[in-house]
């Protein structure tokens, strides 16, 4: 069931648009922005307010990949894995990452803390490598510089 | 126009695009995405060719051929080194994933990516890294689904979502993940998702009753068929092996089903290997075993010459056999095997469209309508393809202004779609219920079917149709009628659809009203009436008596012997009613292929073939005589209705069928003696017809096993069975080349092994087949003629107190007969049996949801389970058609409450 | 040297009233009060400027297919998806300076007369999306926004739209897709958008840059935009440079500076104990320009003329310390992951360029794998796929097999990879697709 103010949302989003289906990405990142992640039950209630199948809601919902259709941490580590990070160190902060979470990519630490993915460009390619944890990107990072930031997150 | 393939120059239909037209001139061209029913989308990449500016350009470029218009003098290549390299890398790509699990995958042999690989020459596989892997899902009885075949040419989901309106298979995931499926395991949803299996080019959606007794289309003995599962008679090729049926797949008929068929269709052919069948002859209550086949004619000819003899046919015989009964037990005493509402309703439909102005359309031609309204009836549940060709319809409006404003092609899909997205030309419904179509119509009204009707009179009148004008509608009403009628008006061609679905027959005259008024005003309307069974029309058209008539006559002891076609008769009235006339009758003999609830009442029983094991003609709803053939010889004594009575008669020295043989001899003897069937002689070829001096071969020239399936029997091979009836061996010998289309048993070319061949049998794709499509039309209307309008509207419906009048609800999977006995369809039908009834009615007569209920019918009394349904309007009630054991049959009826459980509980 | 996107860059940038005193909106005003749709488009196209995302089209040429009689809504759409491996000029102009983005799509959208406009940005960009988001509230607030702007009767409404991922939505008929909400996946053309693209209306698709220049062109001309550039193809550009060089970073120049003097002194140069072996001169689609390219023009027929394309401008140097097939392989990797799945070359074509490239890596590359990886970057050229994602992806591969052949050959003979580094092991996300 969506809660009051995801529908409220939800229904904003859809007065935006010429048709309901429309809405589909922005209705998605609402449940998504709510629950960290979109559950079997989230799509039926997605699909249901905005008068679409459940499987053509899934349909766009799987192939975003910032769309999670699996739980997830409470904090999203999104390493940039793209060329210009790679040239500058992603290698060694790759490692450094899975040494102090013991996790690989798509994967959640056991604490729920953490979900580890990677990302294509995060376009400050000028200051690689670079990371985002949540909505917070992190720069010109050295491998050394990674246990400061996760300690941020709780 | 001209066009250059390769520097010949061809000759080719403007509008189309250079893949169907390479593909029209005969040449071998592969292609995936494209399906000519879906359009172009330019995903697979597979049909690639050379494209040249002029004749000096000798560089060219690639382009997909089924991207590209025909345009004048065009210069393209198919033999371009370019050109052949990239299609054979097309299907190397698809190979990277695609298992090397020909052998074992149910499509080999009838796999158009096998025939396209071959014919792009990719032969060795570079490729040396792990492939991908899915996991399947169980998609129900209906179809396999192995995705690890899946060359994602994305022609399911376009077949399933954007042609079918199918809501539960979609695509999911990105890149070389993308996978098509369902949300989780279920049965598929669609009324049409047979058609899956055809329309993937590869086994990952593959036919899961075939696979149950699997059998390769090599291997398999085919004839041309007419699906036996409603009105529509779409055109079937079915399949057998070792004396069972095994497959149905779709015929193509350019004017009727085109390359789709409805699951009732594809999968209701089951009821030809049950365990119900009758093989034998039987005389009861003394024999229960063998009778000589020789004998058993003789005690029937005896009873025959003995007895006071009544015929009862049957609607889901062909014409043939009702012939052949009418004939041996006389004009004046035959019956109509139809229940008294199937019989109103299909008389008067022959009797609109026999003397009406308006034409009634193929199902291709309604396809075409651009504006479309359906009065009371549900015909996803009663004619489904029917359904498919609306949900086209629906669109034709949009895409026509699409196609002037963008300059579109139709077949661009994508494009298409993008620019139309939800706009849908005019459809209207009027019905009780809420059907599938609902989601495409521009409005919707409800109420009871003698309102809705009223409705429908005053649009008539609205139109200027000469009839009785209609008071009283509201306001909502009027504007409807309004809308209604503009919208009919402006269309170039409309579409008025009606039929036996509610019971109620005001919807017919109302949709003969409006559509003849519209043709008064000058327009091209056009006029689809459906019905109840596959052969209603035909029956209808050779006459005869009403069937409670019969029922009279036989309590009055005017008859004593009754000889009963292809029917269960308690199918057609309620079963005190038939009980009561089988009490009284002396002889009940049954000529049937299943043992019924007729067939326990029986004295004599003889083993009919089903369509499988006879051949016949069958009439469809549109008034076109379609033959079918058979496909196998039967197990034991079985043969065609119309020889038993042959025999019979002989025996029985009956002169008006006297020395009446074969086939042809009783269509012959039937034009002569209903001339209004006279085209019937000529649908197909006669027994006699040869090419090369040589028959139609039902089985591919690579027929494997025959010197060894009955071996184990006897080491020295039978003599193959002679065809006496028709053009057709039963053996893989004969004429290779194509046969007139009535006469094809399947669809092959050489490199084309799937069912995609029948490119190469059209004149044009997707149009007709060469020498026209199978069947011809009897029924042509009157145009010049002024209509008869039926001038009264119904009354305004008035609920009795302690009453509901009860109506007909019919579903695709569940109300059809024979259909039932697939497993798969009698899962998925509404097999509870129950009354729905309005909400209050159920409370002001206390009558409790989930209780059994007492009805009083015509003094007998039923208990049922009412359900409550707040669709049906107030004294409106509401039965499951047809299903198994139902008690009330004769729908609709005005029925009286006579108490519930819960009353009783309650005193 | 005049720098007109960037010259009004601050950080937080300018707000409305900021933005209005250094002479902000005085283009909308002039296009919207004094000019016709039509001659805006006409002085946008006698700049001939060319589009600033990628590929390179005349702006004005595009505008000018769009039908300027037809009924109901019409978009202008901002792509702000700026996803292109090695690409961060966008987000410059779209954090430092927003006003003028909303100002130039005001007037882009006036030229076509649409009624409603987007901003697509990708999901990254946070900073970037905040203020969008302020400043098109302070628009609406002002006046240039919404309905009867300025008192003329002319109505538009803007929304930002921040995307859930994939490189696709860059494409501008994925993107329009994506907009709808359905998968991103490419549209044909034709139709072009001008005609049927959002909801199948008239829709012109524009890059931040692009519609950051339209203010300034109205405001100073058609031949004052010629003056700003060395060559042809007109106006500043802002080019970036990331790798290891001293100074990474991006910078509005003259169209037409050389690559040298991009990297010799607006990059500082190759970092100590690095050496300059190659670069991808406009995102990871395009060729890699080598040591012999450095005083070619960096605009659009320079850069063609050197066997490339000068894409979004933006620029990563491939040193002699990375291997250029692990370099090679990073890129097909992405590529392949952010195929959409539509069409067969680029679905499956590339997953097996990348494994071809991982099995070289790995040292289990076989010689014949170079001439499968070549006939690949042919087969999988312009036109044989659906949209050019493959085509771009092919780029940097054609044109490392051509200039760094010997260290493919050496792996493969070497069975290893002759840099010292340690691999980075690709995955897909994982997180993308059910459990299936």
């Amino acid at each position: 069931m969506l809660s009051t103010v995801e529908k409220e949302q939800i229904e904003h989003e859809i007065r935006q648009v010429p048709v309901k289906k429309a809405a589909c990405i922005e209705a998605l990142k609402i449940v998504q922005e709510h629950r960290r992640w979109v559950s079997d039950e989230g799509i039926q209630d997605v699909a249901d307010i905005l008068e679409m199948s459940p499987a053509e809601v899934d349909s766009v919902a799987t192939f975003y990949n910032l769309i999670f259709r699996q739980p997830v941490g409470r904090h999203i580590i999104l390493l940039c894995d793209s060329i210009s990070c790679y040239v500058m160190g992603l290698n060694a902060l790759h490692e450094e990452l899975v040494s102090i979470l013991g996790i690989k990519y798509g994967q959640t630490t056991e604490d729920g803390r953490f979900t580890l993915l990677p990302n294509p460009c995060l376009g400050t390619c000028d200051h690689a490598p670079a990371l985002m944890v949540d909505h917070d990107l992190y720069r010109d990072l050295r491998p050394e510089s990674i246990a400061n930031i996760l300690e941020k997150y709780t | 126009m001209n066009i250059y393939i390769d520097n010949k120059k061809y000759e080719i239909k403007e509008g189309k695009n250079l893949l169907e037209a390479c593909l029209q001139l005969g040449l071998n061209l592969p292609y995936f995405c494209w399906h000519p029913a879906l359009g172009s989308v330019g995903a697979c990449r597979q049909c690639a060719i050379k494209l040249y500016k002029d004749e000096d350009d000798t560089k060219g470029r690639l382009v997909m051929g089924c991207m590209e218009p025909v345009r004048e003098n065009v210069r393209i290549s198919l033999e371009d080194s370019d050109a052949k390299g990239f299609r054979e890398q097309v299907i190397g790509w698809l190979m990277t994933n695609h298992p090397h699990d020909c052998a074992v995958c149910d499509e080999g042999g009838s796999c158009h990516l096998q025939d396209m690989t071959v014919m792009a020459g990719h032969n060795y596989r570079d490729y040396r890294f792990t492939k991908r892997t899915y996991n399947n899902q169980d998609l129900g009885p209906f179809l396999n689904h192995e995705m690890n075949r899946c060359i994602q040419c994305y022609r399911c989901v376009r077949y399933y979502k954007d042609y079918a309106g199918g809501k539960d298979l979609d695509v999911f995931a990105a890149h070389n993940h993308v996978y098509f499926g369902r949300c989780g395991d279920g049965k598929l949803e669609s009324e049409f998702s047979g058609n899956l299996a055809e329309v993937c080019p590869t086994g990952v959606f593959t036919d899961k009753t075939l696979q149950s007794h699997y059998t390769r289309k090599w291997d398999l003995t085919y004839a041309p068929s007419i699906c036996q599962g409603c009105s529509l008679g779409c055109n079937v090729s079915a399949g057998e092996r070792y004396g069972t049926l095994r497959q149905i797949a779709n015929r193509y008929n350019g004017e009727v089903n085109g390359y789709f068929l409805c699951d009732r269709g594809r999968y209701g052919y089951e009821f030809v290997n049950s365990q119900q069948r009758i093989y034998e002859p039987a005389i009861r209550p003394h024999s229960n075993g063998t009778v000589n086949k020789e004998h058993i004619i003789e005690v029937v000819a005896e009873k025959i010459k003995k007895g006071k003899v009544i015929g009862i046919g049957s609607p889901r015989a062909s014409l043939e056999s009702n012939f052949a009964l009418k004939q041996l037990v006389g004009t004046d005493n035959f019956y109509l095997g139809m229940s008294d509402s199937d019989h109103d309703h299909t008389g008067l439909a022959l009797k609109i469209l026999k003397e009406g102005p308006v034409r009634t359309p193929s199902l291709h031609e309604m396809e075409q309508a651009d504006a479309v309204l359906i009065l009371g009836e549900d015909i996803t549940n009663t004619a489904p393809l029917m359904a498919l060709a609306v949900r086209q319809a629906a669109r034709q409006q949009p895409i026509h202004d699409t196609e002037q404003q963008l300059h579109l092609a139709p077949w661009q899909d994508a494009p298409m779609r993008e620019a139309i997205q939800d706009k849908k030309g005019p459809l209207f419904i009027l019905n009780t219920f809420p059907t599938k179509l609902d989601e495409l119509a521009t409005a919707i009204h409800r109420g009871a079917p003698d309102n809705l009707a009223r409705i429908a009179f005053a649009l008539a009148a609205k139109l200027g149709a000469d009839i009785t004008p209609v008071s009283d509608l509201h306001e909502d009403e009027k504007e409807l009628v309004t809308r209604m009628a503009d919208a009919l008006m402006a269309a170039k061609s409309s579409l008025i659809i009606a039929g036996y679905g509610s019971g109620c027959d005001h919807f017919m005259k109302a949709a003969a009203n409006i559509s003849w008024a519209l043709q008064q005003q000058g327009r091209t309307p056009m006029l689809s009436l459906t019905l109840p069974e596959c052969n209603s029309l035909g029956l209808e058209i050779l006459g005869g008596h009403r069937l409670d008539s019969a029922i009279d006559v036989v309590k009055q002891g005017e008859a004593d012997t009754i000889i009963i076609l292809e029917n269960d008769l308690y199918r057609r009235a309620d079963e005190h009613v038939i009980d009561e006339m089988f009490k009284h009758a002396k002889e009940v003999i049954l000529v049937d292929h299943l043992y019924n609830q007729t067939a326990e009442k029986a004295t004599v029983i003889l083993p009919a073939g089903t369509f499988a094991e006879a051949d016949g003609t069958l009439v469809n709803n549109e008034g076109r005589a379609q033959r079918f053939f058979q496909v196998f010889v039967p197990k034991g004594s079985v043969q065609e209705s119309w020889r038993w009575f042959l025999q019979i008669a002989d025996k029985a020295i009956i002169p008006r069928l006297n020395g009446l043989q074969n086939l042809d001899d009783i269509i012959w003897a039937m034009c002569v003696a209903v001339p209004f069937l006279e085209k019937v002689q000529q649908i197909a070829p006669h027994a006699d017809f040869r090419i090369n001096g040589q028959k139609i071969p039902r089985e591919s020239h690579r027929y494997s096993g025959r010197t060894a399936n009955l071996a184990k029997e006897n080491v020295s091979e039978p003599k193959p069975s002679d065809d006496i009836d028709t053009p057709l061996s039963f053996t893989m010998e004969g004429y290779r080349g194509e046969p007139p289309a009535p006469l094809i048993p399947y669809f092959w070319s050489p490199g084309w092994n799937s069912v995609q061949s029948v490119n190469k049998y059209q004149t044009e794709i997707g149009g007709h087949l060469h020498g026209g499509d199978p069947g011809l039309r009897l029924l042509e209307p009157h145009v010049n003629g002024k209509p008869h309008y039926f001038r009264e509207a119904p009354d305004h419906f008035v609920p009795i107190p302690g009453h509901v009048q009860v109506m007909p609800m019919y579903n695709i999977f569940g109300s059809e007969e024979l259909s039932m006995y697939t497993k798969g369809i009698a899962q998925s039908s509404q097999d509870f049996f129950c009354m729905y009834m309005n909400p209050e009615d159920m409370h002001q007569w206390g009558v409790s949801p989930g209780i059994w209920v007492s009805f009083d019918v015509d003094h007998h009394t039923y208990q049922m389970v009412a359900v409550p349904n707040h669709w049906l309007p107030r004294g409106i009630a509401a039965l499951n058609a047809g299903l198994p054991k139902s008690k009330i049959i004769d729908l609709p009826q005005c029925i009286r409450l006579c108490g519930s459980e819960s009353l009783h509980i309650a005193r | 040297m005049e720098r007109p996107l960037t010259q009004h860059i601050t950080f937080p940038p300018l707000g409305l009233r900021q933005y209005e005193a250094v002479g902000g909106y005085q283009a909308a005003r002039k296009a919207i009060r004094h000019m016709q749709p039509q001659e805006v488009t006409a002085l946008v196209k006698d700049s001939n400027m060319k589009g600033r995302g990628g590929a390179g089209f005349s702006t004005g040429m595009k505008w000018s297919f769009v039908p300027m009689n037809v009924q109901g809504p019409k978009y202008l759409i901002c792509n702000a998806d700026e996803m292109e491996p090695g690409t961060f000029k966008d987000r410059w102009l779209l954090e430092g300076n927003p006003h003028q983005l909303i100002e130039g799509m005001i007037v882009a959208a006036y030229a076509i007369q649409a009624t409603e406009s987007f901003v697509f940005m990708r999901w990254a960009y946070k900073v970037a999306a905040e203020e969008i988001r302020k400043a098109i509230q302070e628009a609406y607030d002002a006046g240039y926004l919404g309905k009867n702007i300025l008192g003329t009767g002319y109505s538009l409404e803007m929304h930002l739209h921040t995307g859930v991922g994939r490189y696709m939505c860059g494409e501008e008929t994925a993107l329009l897709n994506s907009l709808e909400g359905k998968r991103a996946t490419p549209r044909s053309k034709p139709p072009f958008p001008q005609v049927s693209g959002l909801f199948g209306k008239p829709t012109i698709v524009n890059n931040v840059e692009t519609l950051c220049y339209i203010p300034h062109i109205v405001n100073k001309g058609a031949d004052w935009f010629q003056k700003l550039s060395l060559t042809a193809d007109g106006g500043t550009k802002i080019y970036g440079v990331s790798g290891h060089v001293k100074n990474p970073g991006a910078w509005e120049l003259p169209m037409g500076i050389t690559l040298r003097e991009l990297i010799e002194e607006h990059a500082g140069g190759m970092q100590d104990g690095y050496r300059f072996r190659g670069v991808l001169p406009g995102g990871a689609s395009t060729d890699f320009l080598v040591e012999e390219h450095m005083d070619i023009q960096l605009d659009f027929a320079g850069v063609a003329a050197a066997g490339s394309r000068l894409g979004t401008g933006t620029m990563i140097v491939l040193d002699d310390q990375t291997c250029p097939v692990g370099f090679v392989h990073n890129l097909e990797h992405f590529f392949a992951q952010e195929s959409c799945g539509f069409c067969t070359p680029c679905r499956e074509g590339l997953p097996w360029t990348e494994k071809l490239l991982w099995a070289i890596e790995q040292g289990r590359g076989r010689m014949e794998d170079l001439e499968l990886l070549e006939s690949q970057t042919r087969l999988l050229g312009p036109g044989n796929t659906f949209c050019a994602l493959a085509p771009g992806a092919m780029e940097p591969l054609q044109s490392a097999l051509k200039y760094f052949r010997e260290d493919f050959e050496r792996h493969i003979k070497e069975e290893g990879c002759p840099y010292n580094h340690h691999h980075h092991h690709l995955h897909s996300t994982g997180h993308e697709h059910l459990h299936r």
